[in-house]
């Protein structure tokens, strides 16, 4: 099934180049390339598992399928604010792991010609830098474009392991 | 292993000659215990090494195609000259040997390898029986056998003149030109005609060369294949093929072996198979073997992942159906057809699953059969004589179970004949029957099986384990308060052993531990008791199936939880003063005078919930192989099948959760997880 879907994105390349998914968290718009994105749905319950990194919030049963959920707010160190109507799931799907990203609310699907996007400025300040691949620009204003695979990415699992709760 | 790498030949040739194998394995052992070979079972074993031989050498495994070629002709030469001088025990050796090389050549070649395996001492093992015999059997001298040397050298297996046929010798040749050497229907036509002038009844495949030009890409891509009957021996046609076909090389094979090849590649062969191809005068065992396949032709095998799939789709149908039956926006209303239609419906899937899960369930047999050739073996090197009994073999189990159990029953048997049964003298002593027995026994008991290994030998030495155990620093309570069963349950542990001297079956102390995890795996207990003396029963108490539990549900501040119910040994509200807390702050309960640890789900889990004393909760009682312990829960919510799915493989190469077995969706669509119990101690016992 997913080598499937991998197949057809494949295919639809083109028609998805250039092309961002925008979602909020606060005030600060991010955007994921649309290739990832499977689809977006509204609050689930979600089943805790212990354990886990904070940020990963536990599954949802997404149609009989099981996918883990990940705060996006909580992976980039941001203050958690509550749940509400607007508060979006973005189903991603990358190297064949599904999973959910909690964001505050999704904006819209945007194209950035690859001349606005530039390398994001080399300041050491932690935070969600590392998550930023590359900075887009849209008229003046300006959007962080992540990096899938680290917000995934186990790459800072280190000093993460001792257990959370 | 990386089964979709192999191919889908390899894979079918893997599969029919295993179970070849397993099959010539039992007919070995039944005739070995019999001490003679019939007739029947001669004819059986000359059919399957045949089959296996052909096989071999199409897949190009010439180790293992001249291996079954040198058992052909001893079952060959002892199926024509009936000689009665013939060693039993010697020749079952020689090929549960080659059954083992075989195997082993097997697992290679499944995981990726090549079939490198030497097997020229065994055939040469074979070779010398088989003169043996012949020379005991000079009164009849015109067996014909075929040359030995002739199949071991050459690249290609090619079997001899067979007695058998009517004079003339049948082959086929397949015949592969060079890449770039053009017209290849024309140069096909050539070989025939120069063939016409040895050969008769010559048919080829494509027939057509000489009218249609498009059967070049034919030849080009599948070969030329040739169907002919000549005077000539088998090296004479070598030689004469290699000296006319120019431009490529060729294959020749003779024609019993082309129908063998026609049994294990029926899938891809098909096409070959057109009415002009005529497979000349069929010889008698050819119609024999033709009988034989008839039978299976009922079963198809199917990828086992279909079938997970299939399990899955069913395990979901089953979950909406309860989402739309029980759906809130019905709430409240009459509509009589509608459950009239719903328990129709509910009828049907609940059909549907029990059969998808029948469809998963084999028999224990062929794994229980397995254990008579480690008796077998075991019993010849230790000079000890031991029967094995085998009942319930019959009762079917989930494939993904019988294949984590397999290991284990291994073990175990090895165990009870090692230390278990005594040597003959010190039974007969004792006055036992000279004979030690082992019974291997399964049955169904609910939704689990039960598999019990009993052996009569002189059971387990409680004081020798309690001694080794204490060395082993294992024993954390005063000694006289330790039950028979605690101090068996000591063997689980790993690296124990009383045994004094390390033999090459047991002793070192790994193996009963090993046995405990595998079965664990499977969601399955280990139970062990002794009656010093008289021998020791292991039981091995394991789910039907892996994919449906039977759980608990209880629910813990927001979540729920399923505990399998075959861990559960009763669940109550417990009194305020049946309450202990030691000085440490352990939590315990006294019930019907034994004293039993609370463990606090939420606490464990790190979960909120309002419910935090005793009273006000539920707690259940759950038993692993060595401990009972409670566990404290807000309120129980019912008995329910559950279909299990595993966690995210996202989380679980991020973290190892313990504690936690699975998880599964109720019918509401919500996620309950699925506790793993001896997990949940551990767990206990590092938080505190």
């Amino acid at each position: 099934m997913a080598g499937n879907e991998v197949k057809e994105l494949e295919l639809d390349e083109d028609t998805q180049k250039d092309k961002y998914l925008t979602f909020l968290l606060g005030a600060e718009v991010y955007g994921i390339e649309i290739k990832f994105v499977t689809e977006i749905i509204g609050r689930q319950a979600i089943t805790e598992v212990p354990d886990l990194a904070e940020y990963v919030k536990g599954i949802i049963n997404l149609r009989g399928k099981i996918i883990p959920v990940i705060d996006v707010r909580l992976r980039f160190k941001k203050p958690l604010v509550e749940y509400n109507d607007r508060t979006c799931i973005i189903v991603v799907d990358i190297k064949n792991v599904a999973v959910g990203l909690i964001v505050d609310t999704v904006a819209e699907v945007l194209t950035i010609a690859e001349q606005d996007i530039v390398p994001p400025p080399q300041i050491q300040n932690g935070g969600s830098q590392r998550f930023t691949k590359a900075i887009g620009r849209v008229g003046n204003d300006v959007k962080l474009l992540l990096d899938c695979d680290r917000l995934l990415g186990d790459e800072e699992m280190a000093d993460l392991e001792t257990p959370v709760g | 292993m990386s089964n979709q790498q192999v191919e889908p030949m390899l894979e079918m040739y893997l599969f029919e000659t295993k179970q070849l194998i397993e099959q010539l394995e039992q007919i070995i052992l039944n005739s070995e215990k019999a001490d003679e070979y019939c007739p029947t079972d001669i004819n059986e074993i000359f059919r399957i090494t045949h089959t296996i031989k052909g096989a071999s050498a199409m897949m190009l495994f010439d180790n293992i195609a001249g291996l079954a070629h040198s058992f052909e002709d001893v079952f060959f030469f002892l199926r024509e000259e009936k000689p009665q001088n013939a060693d039993c025990s010697k020749l079952s050796d020689l090929i549960l040997e080659g059954i083992d090389f075989i195997n082993a050549e097997f697992e290679k070649i499944g995981s990726g390898g090549d079939a490198d395996g030497d097997a020229t001492s065994l055939t040469l093992g074979v070779k010398d029986y088989l003169d043996c015999l012949k020379k005991g059997n000079s009164a009849s001298p015109k067996a014909e056998l075929p040359d030995m040397s002739a199949a071991k050298s050459q690249h290609y297996y090619v079997s001899q003149q067979k007695p058998f046929s009517s004079g003339k010798n049948f082959f086929r040749a397949t015949v592969f030109f060079e890449n770039d050497c053009g017209m290849e229907n024309i140069r096909a036509y050539t070989i025939i005609q120069s063939l016409q002038d040895v050969a008769a009844d010559i048919s080829y495949i494509p027939d057509n060369i000489m009218e249609d030009d498009s059967t070049v890409e034919i030849i080009h891509r599948d070969g030329f294949q040739i169907f002919f009957a000549t005077n000539q021996s088998l090296a004479e046609m070598q030689e004469y093929l290699a000296k006319t076909i120019l431009f490529g090389r060729f294959e020749l094979i003779d024609s019993v072996a082309i129908s063998t090849e026609k049994q294990v590649c029926r899938p891809k062969e098909i096409i070959m198979e057109d009415p002009p191809v005529k497979v000349p005068n069929k010889e008698p065992v050819v119609a024999d073997k033709d009988s034989h396949t008839a039978g299976p032709q009922s079963m198809i095998s199917v990828n086992v992942d279909k079938l997970d799939r299939l399990m899955d789709l069913v395990g979901e149908l089953v979950i909406s159906e309860a989402m739309v039956t029980q759906n809130p926006d019905l709430r409240g209303l009459a509509l009589s057809n509608f459950s009239k239609a719903v328990r129709q419906m509910e009828k049907v899937t609940s059909d549907l699953q029990d059969t998808v899960m029948s469809m998963r369930m084999l028999p224990l047999a062929a794994t229980f059969h397995k254990m008579h050739r480690i008796v077998r073996d075991m019993c010849k090197k230790l000079g000890k004589e031991v029967e094995l009994i085998l009942t319930g073999e019959e009762t079917e189990v989930d494939k993904n179970i019988i294949e984590h159990i397999s290991d284990p029953l291994m073990h175990l048997i090895r165990n009870s004949i090692d230390h278990g049964i005594e040597p003959g003298e010190e039974r007969e002593a004792a006055g036992k029957p000279l004979r030690g027995r082992i019974t291997l026994e399964a049955k169904t008991a609910g939704s689990d099986v039960v598999i019990l290994i009993k052996d009569d030998g002189r059971g387990l030495n409680k004081n020798k384990i309690l001694g080794r155990a204490r060395e082993h620093g294992l024993v954390h309570k005063p000694e006289e308060e330790l039950s028979d069963k605690e101090i068996y349950s000591f063997i689980f542990a790993p690296g124990f052993s009383t045994k004094e001297k390390v033999t090459e079956y047991s002793g070192r102390g790994v193996g009963m531990d090993v046995v405990v995890k595998n079965i664990n795996s499977v969601g399955g207990l280990v139970l062990i008791d002794s009656i010093p003396g008289a021998g020791s029963t292991i039981t091995l108490k394991i789910p039907l199936t892996l994919a449906i539990v039977d759980g608990m549900m209880i629910k813990v501040g927001e979540n729920r939880y399923t505990i399998p119910t075959t861990a559960i040994k009763e669940s109550f509200r417990p009194r305020e003063s049946n309450i202990v807390i030691d000085t440490d702050g352990n939590e315990m309960i006294l019930l019907r005078g034994e004293c039993y640890p609370i463990l606090r789900i939420h606490r464990i889990f790190g979960v909120n919930t309002q419910v935090t004393t005793f009273t006000e909760g539920i707690v259940v009682m759950v038993e692993n192989e060595s401990d009972t312990f409670c566990l404290f829960a807000d309120e129980l919510i019912g008995e329910q099948q559950v279909v299990v799915k595993s966690l995210p493989p996202y989380i679980k190469t991020m973290r190892k959760v313990g504690g936690v077995a699975g998880c599964t969706l109720l019918g509401d669509g919500s996620i309950s997880l699925i506790l793993d119990i001896g997990g949940m101690l551990k767990r206990a016992q590092e938080y505190t």
